[in-house]
């Protein structure tokens, strides 16, 4: 059989006539991996950020068991500084879709008053994000934590496996990774291990927003470009989401067309003016893009090779 | 996303490669090429890549484009590639996957890791070195887990001033090693990675080479063909249960196309039945193709579960409990033939045994050489047992289900990758005879039920003295046992084997056999050996009733074993005149839940043997007193 003929072919056989053979192949591997993790696991859980990976995972997760139910809870770590449109869809996706949503606060961490601002992007990330997972995962006894990671988004991410063991203390140890061979996975646990599951390990950012278009999955308005209030920083726009973001002496929110390319805690999530207003607008603008996904997250350039070390303390 | 765009999406199709050669030949900086000349490599990255280059770059150019792809702070520190990595460009024609995977020997696990969902690999090549071992070595790893399309990549051909001899030699040399590998298809190129000669436009410097550049092979090469041809099999990975009547059975097209209305077979249980609903990502279907992920309805309840596989009726699978395979070592501690491992094909694990290695195989002559077991990064040949019937190809026949991982029950490490030769039909022939007596009547006759009392320590620990006073106790009662001692089967059943960590398997595995045999005969057997390693004495826990097999810790630290050294061993091994001394040079690996631990530091043998007594009384083994 021709190669050409085999595309058609695969493309007939969708019957949508929607998913390139290229993203019907990543969806059928995803799917693959999410049943593995079902069938391997006792508590396996989607990790959601509400970002858009975790809205293609969570869109696959259900595809990967229907006409059944989707065997997996949701954990969301809230650091109580995302952006209010992500809680809001957040809420409303675990309502639309019936999830069983479990949601994790660090409290000590906000007993103690740690926040980007005041206590610094590091400190803060590693408290109430990093810490505040291991809390969840063990309070759970979550033993899979499914993730939306892709491995073009960092270059240690580049190295990771997509069934990822996690040693007592959830800690990675980049330089003794399982071999991992074929589709075999050895998804086996000794006590107090873990797993991390990454069904999306090899697309690209691309590729998600193809799936997203091809799929009609919906997202968080934020990744849209449209008229938000504003402050420069360090030449990125932070948006003033609520009034706890301090301004400078003489700064003044103003109006700016942006979007985002990744979303976290909006202190520290930077804006791209952009006029992207729709899937199509924001591939297109993809297509012709010099800078990468994560140029405007300020939490990844706190050091040389910093996911690395976040990833080896347990951050996802 | 409509319109001209989404047809032309429509035919992109997806390509992954593997990028192999030996550590300096420039494979990340042939991906970092390729990445920078797709546009794959975002501006923030390339100033990020410039500031890298001038702090650790080693090129001598001002952009180091091995930088891109090596991530670990350890590989950028010491300039090596550790672990594969994953990196991703595309063409209008085809998105790729790329992985780079590492150069330097002692890796080659990652390497095999890398290799094993290629399409496609590329061998490179530096031309003033030509072919080293790991240029071999990484050939040979891609063809044995799977990659059938090879090109080889002459690089840095300008350092040798594009030297068409030199080319054709290194050429010549790698095609004759291709032919006795068997390796498939084969297209060389000539080129410069750091100057781009031939990776994406054709170079000025080659007008002798008039074949494609490296993108426009792999934008071209058909990979895709023989897939559709491998017969049908689907591997079940679980059973969904859409309401109280119905089942869909979800896994992946693992080779053929599954249609509705096909006849077809469970494997490994034989039944036959119809496929009448095939449902893919929530979808509807009349066929599904090889890779597509389904749940396929039938049209009878039959008991298909986890590690199924749905075969075409008329090109089966082979059933079987012994088979011949390559298998690629993978562990620091080597392959011990006997030992059980956990074996993993598709989405099945059953426990297994390697039975026999046939030989190793020498990466740069190809030649076999003899050899009884494996070691780290070794490649060889061995008969494999599993502990029941499995359904499987040879690989040359299924991709997935002809290829497998040995995992070890105790670390649970991946300790080795193996795929199947073919299967060995004379196990299927050799039937267990039924006994008119079973064995619970032999017990009965007794009045006691039989057991392993398994007694496992450092040498000198006390353990036989302590079993030969319980043996002594038991007979007192009149209870009916039998004592092996590792010295004393080393006179006889197993005097024909040494003390290598193999031979020490090989001796535990046949006093388990025997001690299993006269547990089958209603006694209780007292069973004193070292027996350091605890995968051997689970293996005989395992074949054993529950309840069977009690595991006797004589925990004597290795000091006061020492200073007894009641037949001098400890002397001599200190003295370097018994090498493989078991707490000297040879690990122990104390029990984690023995079910009695006996300190002889604490009390005498006589009250030690009185609470070996008490706990088969409290177990039920033999009566409270001396009428059983």
């Amino acid at each position: 059989m021709s190669q050409s003929a085999t595309t058609e072919h695969s493309v007939a056989a969708a019957g949508r006539g929607r998913l390139t053979a290229h993203l019907a192949r990543l969806e059928a591997e995803a799917i693959y991996i999410l049943r593995e993790a079902a069938a391997e696991f006792e508590r396996p859980t989607i990790l959601y950020s509400i970002g858009k990976d975790s809205s293609v995972l969570l869109h696959l997760a259900i595809k990967a068991f229907a006409p059944c139910r989707m065997p997996f809870s949701i954990l969301h770590v809230d650091t109580t500084w995302k952006f209010r449109d992500m809680i809001a869809f957040r809420d409303a996706t675990a309502e639309r879709l019936g999830l069983n949503l479990i949601v994790h606060v660090n409290e000590e961490g906000l007993k103690q008053g740690i926040n980007p601002i005041a206590s610094g992007s590091q400190l803060h990330t590693h408290v109430m994000k990093t810490v505040a997972l291991r809390q969840a995962l063990d309070r759970h006894r979550i033993d899979a934590a499914i993730g939306g990671a892709r491995r073009d988004e960092e270059k240690s991410r580049a190295k990771e496996r997509v069934f990822s063991l996690r040693s007592a203390g959830h800690t990675w140890n980049p330089r003794q990774q399982r071999p991992e061979l074929w589709t075999v996975f050895n998804t086996r646990l000794g006590p107090g291990e873990s797993m991390r599951v990454f069904p999306l390990s090899d697309w690209t950012e691309l590729d998600v927003w193809e799936y997203v278009a091809a799929e009609n999955i919906p997202l968080v308005p934020l990744y849209f470009a449209a008229d938000r209030p504003v402050v420069e920083r360090n030449g990125t726009w932070i948006m003033v989401d609520d009034d706890r973001l301090p301004l400078n002496t003489g700064e003044r929110p103003q109006s700016r067309r942006i979007r985002f390319r990744t979303l976290g805690c909006y202190p520290l999530s930077g804006g791209i003016e952009s006029d992207a207003a729709t899937v199509e607008d924001i591939i297109a603008e993809l297509r012709e893009s010099r800078f990468s996904e994560r140029q405007g997250r300020i939490i990844d350039h706190d050091g040389a090779a910093s996911m690395e070390r976040k990833k080896k303390e347990g951050y996802f | 996303m409509h319109g001209a765009a989404a047809v032309r999406g429509a035919q992109k199709s997806l390509l992954r490669f593997f990028m192999g050669g030996s550590v300096d030949d420039g494979k990340s900086t042939l991906i970092g090429r390729l990445l920078h000349e797709n546009g794959a490599v975002a501006d923030d990255e390339f100033a990020a890549l410039m500031r890298d280059s001038a702090r650790f770059g080693n090129s001598g150019q001002p952009v180091d484009f091995a930088l891109l792809v090596d991530g670990l702070e350890d590989e950028r520190e010491q300039g090596i590639t550790i672990d594969v990595a994953h990196r991703y460009f595309s063409s209008p024609h085809r998105a790729f996957v790329v992985a780079d995977t590492p150069g330097h020997e002692s890796y080659t696990r990652n390497t095999a890791s890398g290799a094993s969902n290629a399409d496609l690999a590329i061998i490179l090549v530096d031309a003033r070195r030509g072919l080293l071992p790991q240029t071999r070595r990484h050939a040979v790893i891609a063809h044995l887990v799977g990659v059938r399309h090879f090109v080889l990549a002459v690089n840095k051909l300008d350092l040798v001033n594009w030297d068409r001899a030199v080319y054709d030699e290194i050429v010549a040399a790698f095609r004759e090693f291709a032919r006795l590998l068997q390796l498939g298809s084969l297209v060389a190129i000539p080129l410069s990675a750091l100057n781009g000669d031939n990776v994406v436009a054709a170079s000025a410097n080659t007008p002798w080479y008039d074949g494609p550049t490296l993108l426009s092979h792999l934008e071209t090469v058909d990979v895709e063909a023989e897939q559709s041809a491998t017969p049908l099999r689907v591997l079940v990975q679980m059973v969904l249960r859409p309401d109280r009547d119905s089942r869909l059975y979800a896994g992946v097209v693992a080779g053929g196309t599954l249609r509705r209305g096909d006849s077809v077979q469970v494997a490994p249980s034989g039944l036959n039945c119809q496929v009448d609903r095939i449902v893919v990502a929530g979808e509807e279907r009349e066929q599904a193709d090889a890779g597509t992920s389904v749940a396929v309805g039938l049209d009878r309840h039959l008991d298909v579960a986890r590690g199924d596989i749905l075969v075409a009726p008329d090109r089966r699978p082979q059933v079987a409990d012994q088979f011949e395979a390559h298998l690629i070592w993978m562990s620091e501690q080597p392959l011990l033939p006997g030992r059980e491992y956990l074996l993993k094909v598709g989405v099945r694990s059953v426990a297994a045994s390697v039975t026999g290695v046939k030989h190793r195989l020498d990466i740069v002559t190809l030649r076999h050489e003899p050899t009884h077991t494996l070691a780290l990064n070794e490649i060889g040949v061995c008969n494999i047992a599993t502990a029941m019937p499995v359904a499987l190809d040879s690989f040359a026949d299924g991709r997935r289900t002809g290829c497998f991982i040995l995992i070890d029950r105790y670390s649970n490490a991946t300790v080795a990758a193996g795929t199947v030769d073919f299967a060995l039909r004379r196990g299927i022939n050799v039937r267990l005879q039924t006994l008119t007596v079973a064995k619970g009547a032999r017990a009965a006759l007794k009045v006691q039920r039989p057991c392993v009392l398994w007694f496992t320590g450092l040498s000198g620990a006390g353990k036989s003295t302590i079993a030969n006073i319980v043996d002594a106790k038991l007979a007192a009662r009149k209870r009916h046992t039998y004592l092996l001692d590792g010295d004393n089967v080393r006179h006889g059943l197993n005097k024909d084997i040494g003390f290598s960590d193999a031979d020490r398997v090989e001796n535990i595995r046949r006093v388990g056999e025997v001690a299993k045999l006269f547990v089958d005969a209603g006694l209780i057997v007292l069973c004193s050996f070292i027996s350091p390693f605890r995968a051997e004495r689970a293996a005989i826990r395992a074949i054993l009733e529950p309840g069977e097999f009690v595991e006797v810790y004589v925990s004597t630290p290795l000091e006061v074993c020492e200073a007894r050294d009641p037949k001098g061993l400890y002397a001599k091994a200190r003295g370097g005149k018994l090498p493989s001394f078991t707490g000297i040079d040879s690990p122990y690996e104390a029990p984690e839940d023995a079910d009695l631990v006996l300190d002889s530091t604490g009390a005498g043998p006589e009250a030690l043997a009185d609470r070996v007594i008490d706990l088969l009384v409290t177990r039920g083994m033999i009566g409270s007193d001396g009428a059983g």
